[in-house]
């Protein structure tokens, strides 16, 4: 079905190929995962098969792509939206039209399909995707899953024979995330269309890819099955982990392989004691909330919270979108919306308690640092060396403190390169740093493993565990069940604005059928998060 | 059996269903030109009261049909700046004095500028007159968009004219992310303790939100490239020429017509007529550039009898008017020296009732549905 032959893709300044002779052949009806960390040639990859690379991007390709026959050299994008639909990383950005029901048929529109058509297949989308009951709802106040599942919906009106999908589950909630992926899945198995998809989170998508193709930092490529290519990656989701860990062969890919091979392991461990979490004698609390409200209209996103955050102590804020987490954060932070209770706040040494709200832009800083979900949001200057400089005059620190705290976090970045040309990881770096020079009692992060590939969470976590030893109070919203098993101490769990559920991570999550992560899943009803946990047990008890 | 018959398939309900907004505007347009021809307050009175007739009948729940309201006080508003203007500012004329204000006393070289002094009846009738013309003019196009679905409207625009509509719409959608982005970066901003003015507002917001802007477009653009936006048949040069000349003679002639047709002194070739011409012109113009677009249109609203009805109705009553205004030009101008009762006379009255029957001859609007998209739009603000 997509044919690359040869393909070599050279962006216009840059010193080396994005992609380097890629020879593919991905079959139809295939759901093809491509895996590979940030800024190697993913999007470009997926770019290439609609033509939108190099005919919108620019850039000199070499060799031949085909798609079901047609030379994206000969045919520009728009000759190709009737045969590849592609749907891009953030859907809001690519809606043209307000309205589910016209989103649906833009593309169509496009293509001169005679009304009548039109309007079946609609009626047929809608309940494909189960739409139906938001046909006439504004686009802007769909959920991140209903917005996935139209942007989806609005390729698939075209009949496309191939669907390309950048990241389409990485900014949802574990439920929606599940939604979107039996969507495509039925769209494979039910209307035989050929699936391309680049995601980070392996741990979601691998159990359905049928190949799996890997992008390396040079820009070659490999493709194949994924148990075999699963064996020798660099990445991997958890249970393929836990899997080599522990030698099972052929290597699960899904939570119900897992299963099935671990009753052994189960039972081995059973005998262990599951890994406590260290208890802190008497935490200091540094941020009290209490009966908590806040509210746009008549819609209520925090309802009367009651949160105690301690010092040492990594705090995860859990919950589907919607259900009042990011709101939570900037109202305790003092400088989001508060329609009812209190917030008190500890200084860091001299000052008394103090209400966040009550206090100075830069006071407040001070006690409570935010890192809001596009950290480049708090970056303006043009270069990473000024932004730390404004940083330590701002916060009053001795020069070089900021820069300091960066390099503590990721070494060697590069102090002329601009905000914006960072990694992700960098990026989410420099902001934390920003926030965390004024030597805030509370630092708090809204998704910020959102972007990040494998290997950057990883380095994340470790900056996050590492703070949290030192005595930093940190605050997670976040959707990712494997980051909050493998530093969270705590959970919370929102719903419609009040806590459902608070305790120790292991509590929290294990019995949950959403936010349990691949390992716990595998182990139930044993209390193990992590495949550290795992295989530090098993080696434990090898010894003995 | 005679009953049965009678509630059978004679009888068949009409559906709720959005007119054309096309009719509307035809409608609306022919009720504004109608008022522009008469400053008999009793006239424009039950001009607008047909209209708001109309509008209580036939408006949705929709965001936009909240706002009529809004152009009833505009209107009151303009009438009451008139008559202010008119007590302030001289122009004062007639015997009627009712009060007398301070008088601020000009150099000569401002002759004919008087500010204060006597105030008449007849001159604050003359301004209340004028504006009540105004504001029921500011009345009908304000039920157009009261009416008329704003994007329908764009939607319905013939297919030579396609790619505009879709900037406008694709305008109208970047407004309000260009104020979430400004909401957005001025929180970050407080986040990192900020609250310089000046340079560092511009540096620290408006370069940010006009990144952001150029990011979104940008994926936007390719978002509508991969969705086939601007496929088109090849045409040879010389027709795109044609097509070009034809809409720009055409548009040319209808604003040289209406201005005929609005304004009464002009030569009676320059304003019907004229407007016609540029029409056809403007049409056949149209019709040439569509062939060239491949594209169609996802439930278009149908032209059907009722959109007809509606329309004629604004023509008729803007009829009505003219031929008011050939046999009794003095009660549509009614005189003020000697001041006299205006006095309502039957053709302008006939008029403002045809105006009117769209209140009954547009079919019903569908207030489930409008309802579903008002509680949408509550949820989402």
């Amino acid at each position: 079905m997509i044919d690359f032959r040869g393909v070599t893709i050279t962006y216009p300044g840059a010193r080396q190929p994005a992609l380097r002779d890629v020879t593919l052949h991905i079959p139809e009806g295939e759901l093809c995962l491509v895996v590979g960390r940030t800024g190697v040639g993913k999007s470009t990859l997926l770019g290439a098969i609609n033509g939108l690379v190099p005919h919108f991007t620019g850039g000199a390709l070499a060799g031949r792509v085909t798609v079901a026959g047609l030379d994206t050299r000969t045919h520009p994008p728009r000759e190709l939206a009737g045969v590849v639909g592609v749907v891009m990383q953030d859907p809001v950005y690519g809606f043209v039209t307000d309205t589910v029901e016209e989103e649906l048929a833009y593309g169509m529109e496009q293509l001169a399909v005679p009304a009548a058509v039109m309007r079946k297949r609609v009626e047929e989308t809608l309940d494909l995707l189960s739409l139906a009951h938001l046909r006439r709802r504004s686009l802007h106040s769909l959920s991140g899953g209903q917005q996935q599942r139209v942007a989806i919906g609005s390729v698939l009106t075209a009949h496309p024979r191939v669907l390309v999908l950048d990241e389409p589950t990485s900014a949802l909630d574990p439920a929606a995330a599940e939604d979107v992926l039996a969507a495509l899945t039925r769209l494979v198995h039910d209307l035989g269309v050929t699936v391309v998809l680049a995601e980070h989170r392996l741990e979601r998508v691998i159990e359905y890819a049928d190949m799996l193709v890997s992008v390396d930092s040079l820009g070659r490529v490999t493709a194949g099955k994924p148990g075999a290519m699963m064996r020798v990656s660099d990445v991997a989701p958890p249970v393929v982990r836990l899997g080599q860990a522990v030698g099972w062969d052929p290597l699960p890919l899904s939570v119900r392989d897992a299963r099935r091979r671990g009753g052994d392991l189960r039972a081995q461990l059973q005998r262990c004691a599951t890994p406590e979490e260290p208890v802190v004698a008497e935490p200091r609390t540094v941020l009290h909330a209490r009966r908590l409200v806040v509210r746009y209209g008549d819609v209520i996103a925090v309802a009367g919270v009651d949160l105690d955050v301690h010092a040492g102590q990594v705090l995860a804020l859990m919950g589907r979108n919607g259900s009042g987490k990011t709101s939570l954060l900037w109202a305790l932070q003092g400088s989001g919306a508060r329609h009812g209770g209190s917030v008190t706040v500890d200084a860091n040494g001299d000052a008394e308690d103090a209400d966040p709200s009550r206090l100075t832009p830069a006071e407040a800083r001070t006690r409570v640092g935010l890192v809001p979900q596009s950290p480049g949001d708090l970056l303006y200057l043009a270069t990473v060396d000024n932004e730390c400089d404004l940083a330590d005059s701002q916060s009053q620190r001795p020069p070089g403190t900021c820069r300091a705290i960066l390099d503590r976090i990721v070494p060697s970045v590069d102090g002329d390169a601009h905000p914006r040309d960072l990694s992700e990881g960098q990026r989410l770096a420099l902001a934390l740093a920003v926030q965390l020079c004024p030597r805030p009692s509370v630092v708090m992060l809204d998704e910020p493993t959102r972007g990040l590939d494998e290997s950057a969470k990883v380095r994340f976590a470790e900056v996050i565990a590492e703070l949290a030893t030192q005595g930093q109070a940190i605050v997670v919203a976040t959707h990712d069940v494997e980051f909050v098993a493998s530093v969270a101490d705590r959970v919370v769990v929102l719903a419609e604005g009040e806590i459902v559920a608070d305790g120790p991570t292991a509590d929290v999550v294990v019995a949950s059928p959403v936010f349990a992560p691949q390992v716990a899943k595998v182990m139930h009803p044993a209390r193990w998060l992590t495949v550290a946990q795992v295989t530090a047990a098993v080696a434990a008890e090898g010894v003995r | 059996m005679g009953r049965s018959t009678k509630a059978g398939p004679h009888v068949t309900q009409r559906l709720p269903r959005p007119l054309h907004p096309g009719a509307w505007w035809l409608w609306a347009l022919g009720m504004a030109t109608a008022v522009s021809r008469t400053t008999n307050p009793l006239t424009l009175v039950v001009f607008a009261a047909a209209v708001g007739c109309v509008v209580s009948f036939r408006r949705t729940e929709a965001p936009w049909a909240r706002g009529f309201g809004t152009y009833l006080r505009l209107g009151l508003l303009v009438v009451a700046i008139r008559v202010v203007f008119r007590m302030l500012l001289g122009g004062q004329y007639g015997t009627t004095v009712l009060f007398t204000l301070p008088e601020l006393h000009l150099p000569d070289a401002t002759a004919g500028v008087r500010i204060g002094g006597a105030v008449s009846l007849e001159g604050i009738l003359a301004a209340v007159y004028d504006g009540v013309r105004l504001a029921t003019l500011l009345i009908c196009l304000g039920a157009a968009n009261v009416l008329a679905n704003p994007k329908r409207l764009l939607k319905s625009l013939p297919a030579a004219l396609h790619e505009m509509g879709v900037a406008v719409t694709v305008a109208l959608t970047v407004a309000p992310q260009l104020v979430e982005s400004g909401q957005r970066i001025r929180r970050a901003r407080k986040l990192r303790g900020a609250a310089r003015r000046g340079n560092g507002l511009v540096k620290g917001i408006l370069i940010p939100v006009l990144e952001d802007a150029l990011d979104r477009s940008l994926v936007l653009a390719a978002a509508m490239d991969s969705r086939g936006y601007g496929r088109r048949a090849d045409q040879p040069r010389g027709v795109r020429v044609v097509t070009a000349t034809l809409v720009l003679t055409g548009v040319a002639g209808v604003c040289v017509g209406t201005y005929g047709v609005l304004d009464g002194t002009t030569p009676r070739v320059l304003g019907g007529p004229m407007l016609a011409a540029g029409c056809l012109v403007a049409i056949v113009g149209i019709r040439v550039g569509g062939r060239r677009v491949l594209r169609s249109v996802y439930r278009p609203d149908p032209w059907g009898a009722a959109e007809w009805m509606v329309a004629a109705c604004g023509l008729a009553a803007a009829a009505a008017m003219f031929i008011a205004s050939s046999v009794d030009p003095s009660n549509l101008y009614p005189t003020l020296q000697p001041l006299r009762w205006p006095t309502l006379a039957a053709l302008p009255a006939i008029g403002a009732l045809i105006g009117a029957m769209p209140a009954l001859l547009a079919p019903p609007v569908d207030l489930g549905q409008a309802s579903s998209v008002s509680r949408d739009v509550a949820v989402a603000s």
